[in-house]
């Protein structure tokens, strides 16, 4: 059997915080990832969705080899993307790459869209100029802007521009994985609708796996093929799609759900409430760890618990004395 | 029928460039009833904000107002001496901003700055006002109010800093609460929880909302009706349900369409969203046209 693109197995993050005893004795740890495991397969868009400091970023940042993992491994086709026998960063960029949030603060101000894009494929070995012309040409014409563009400076270009030519920079090396961070909530509602249509054109047309982080549920719903849900360091459920948003089984999913301000659902409340109702699966309340309401300690490990296949490809975690 | 509490007439704003003003606002006429949620939607630039500044009295130079008249209870704030316009801001018109962080004194605990409020509009000594200020810490549901008021602005996270912020906006009891974009900065949760707060607090004591924002979603759970911003113009509004349900103006089509909704994929399937320039051919002549509603006799009012 061929290892799926990207997996992750038991990831553990934990982050020291300063102050403590002496000599660092009684120092307090941070439990950011507690033991997440998932796998991501090619042409797959997989939406990690959770709170600020659910620990979405930090796994991220370690999937792209930018945080070390204090425990478990990270695989790329197999071979470990982390800790030891793991590639430089040279062959992880080719591998995976970032699009950032804030099209204003990622890209240099004072390097043109042409040396943006072209640092990473010289850093690469494509020393020719014409091969580097070429392949700025093609990318730009990809997201949708035009080669002229690529002799001008970021200021030069609106918010939906910018994030185009962000788009550009993290797909010029061909990686097969594209972490996409938050990708539209810093535009215009009018510029997401095209930014999110281009990145799915993309992904159908290249091919490519998408590793989505966001907190916009309905972004995730449109987007993804897979949802993982975190809460403080763990994830609480995951499933398909449909799974997630039209059966969510925990009660923190579920609480997601609803705190988004719906139109629909604002205006026609009762609507909201059958979609939800409608065959989920019915769990008792003491059988989750937490229901979210209310955040857990987070310098110690949390309590023991499972991660349930409730329905097929439709996992939630629940109590380790239950689940049992 | 009763006259509104707020009647912005042909108001038009703009920056002074020199000896010419570049129009901001290109007349902008609403008005918003007692009691009333009447929320501003559109994208960044389109004068939502400068609006709200101007109805407040906060433009500062080089933004100045052209002409039109912001009519408060029948009077005319735009004419009002600077003095009278101190009494009333923060008063019987106070404000919601964005970022709960840049908007709180870093260096004055939160139970003081709301004291502050009591002290300068009802002439309240600082005693008084302290205990003041936690029963309005309180009716926020910040949990431990006594404890809380000690606290400063940096020790709070995102969402007690808003709920602080909405304390001190409604301390004084005001007849209209202006908030802008107050909860773009907080986590979903966090927001429903504020969203509801205000919506709660504003029915129970009959205070008017000006609710700016560009979340369409955020706008139909608390407003009752809407006005659509585009370049400096209100290009439609009408009642929440009626421009939800049949939008009329090619912009605020584009806006509703633009939006992945929740719940749309598992019933339809995933459908490319509307880009909006595809269905505006000239968005110079957008603002042309206008669709205003005129006001329902049911259902405006709360």
């Amino acid at each position: 059997m061929t290892p799926p693109l990207l997996q992750v197995d038991d990831l553990h993050v934990r982050f020291p915080i300063s102050g403590g005893g002496l000599l660092g004795k009684g120092r307090r740890m941070l439990h950011a990832v507690n033991g997440i495991s998932f796998s991501l397969a090619k042409g797959e868009c997989l939406s990690i969705v959770g709170e600020s400091g659910c620990g979405k970023s930090t796994t991220a940042l370690s999937i792209l080899g930018l945080q070390e993992p204090t425990e478990g491994t990270i695989r790329y086709r197999g071979q470990p993307l982390a800790g030891p026998g793991a590639p430089g960063r040279m062959q992880r960029a080719k591998a995976v790459q970032m699009v950032f949030q804030d099209p204003y603060a990622s890209l240099n101000p004072r390097q043109s869209v042409r040396s943006s894009l072209a640092a990473p494929l010289r850093l690469h070995g494509v020393t020719a100029g014409s091969e580097i012309e070429g392949r700025i040409e093609a990318m730009l014409k990809n997201v949708g802007l035009t080669p002229e563009h690529a002799t001008r400076y970021p200021h030069e270009f609106s918010g939906g521009q910018r994030q185009r030519i962000g788009i550009a920079r993290a797909l010029i090396l061909e990686p097969e994985i594209v972490v996409l961070d938050e990708p539209v909530s810093a535009l215009d509602v009018s510029i997401r609708a095209q930014i999110i249509n281009l990145l799915l054109d993309l992904q159908e047309k290249l091919g490519l796996s998408y590793l989505m982080i966001s907190h916009d549920l309905s972004v995730v719903e449109h987007m993804s093929d897979r949802v993982l849900v975190m809460y403080f360091g763990q994830i609480v459920e995951e499933g398909g799609w449909r799974a997630i948003f039209e059966t969510p089984a925990h009660p923190y999913t579920r609480r997601l759900i609803a705190a988004i301000p719906d139109p629909n659902a604002a205006l026609s409340p009762p609507a909201k409430e059958d979609r939800h109702t409608a065959d989920r699966p019915q769990l008792a309340a003491h059988s989750f760890v937490s229901d979210g309401s209310r955040a857990p300690d987070v310098f110690t490990a949390p309590p023991s618990s499972k991660l349930v296949e409730i329905a097929l490809n439709h996992k939630v975690r629940l109590a380790a004395t239950l689940s049992d | 029928m009763t006259a509104p509490l707020l009647d912005i007439k042909d108001l038009q704003l703009g920056v002074a460039l020199g000896q010419s003003i570049h129009p901001l606002l290109k007349s902008v006429s609403f008005q918003i009833m007692p009691g009333e949620a009447y929320g501003l939607v559109g994208e960044s630039g389109s004068g939502k904000s400068v609006t709200s500044l101007a109805v407040m009295g906060l433009l500062k130079k080089p933004l100045a107002v052209s002409s039109g008249k912001i009519l408060f209870k029948g009077q005319d704030l735009l004419a009002l001496p600077k003095r009278e316009m101190r009494r009333l801001r923060g008063n019987r018109v106070a404000m919601i901003f964005q970022e709960p962080m840049t908007a709180l004194n870093p260096l004055s605990t939160v139970g003081r700055q709301i004291a502050e409020m009591f002290v300068l509009h009802q002439g309240k000594s600082w005693r008084e006002a302290k205990k003041l200020a936690v029963e309005a810490l309180s009716n926020v549901r910040v949990p431990n109010p006594d404890r809380r008021a000690k606290s400063y602005p940096h020790q709070m996270s995102g969402g007690l800093r808003q709920r602080v912020m909405i304390a001190m906006a409604l301390a004084c009891n005001p007849d209209l609460l202006i908030a802008d974009e107050p909860t773009t900065a907080l986590d979903v949760t966090v927001q429903a929880e504020v969203l509801r707060l205000i919506k709660e607090l504003c029915a129970e004591r009959g205070t008017a909302v000006l609710f700016i924002s560009h979340d369409l979603g955020v706008i139909a759970s608390i407003c009752q009706r809407v006005g659509v911003m585009y370049a400096g113009c209100l290009v439609e509004e009408n009642e929440t349900r009626a421009l939800f349900d049949t939008p009329r103006h090619d912009y605020t089509r584009g806006l509703l369409g633009a939006l992945p909704r929740l719940g749309s994929r598992s019933q339809h399937g995933r459908q490319r969203l509307v880009d909006i320039d595809s269905i505006i051919a000239d968005r110079s002549k957008l603002t042309d046209t206008r669709f205003i509603a005129p006001r329902g006799t049911e259902g405006s009012q709360p």
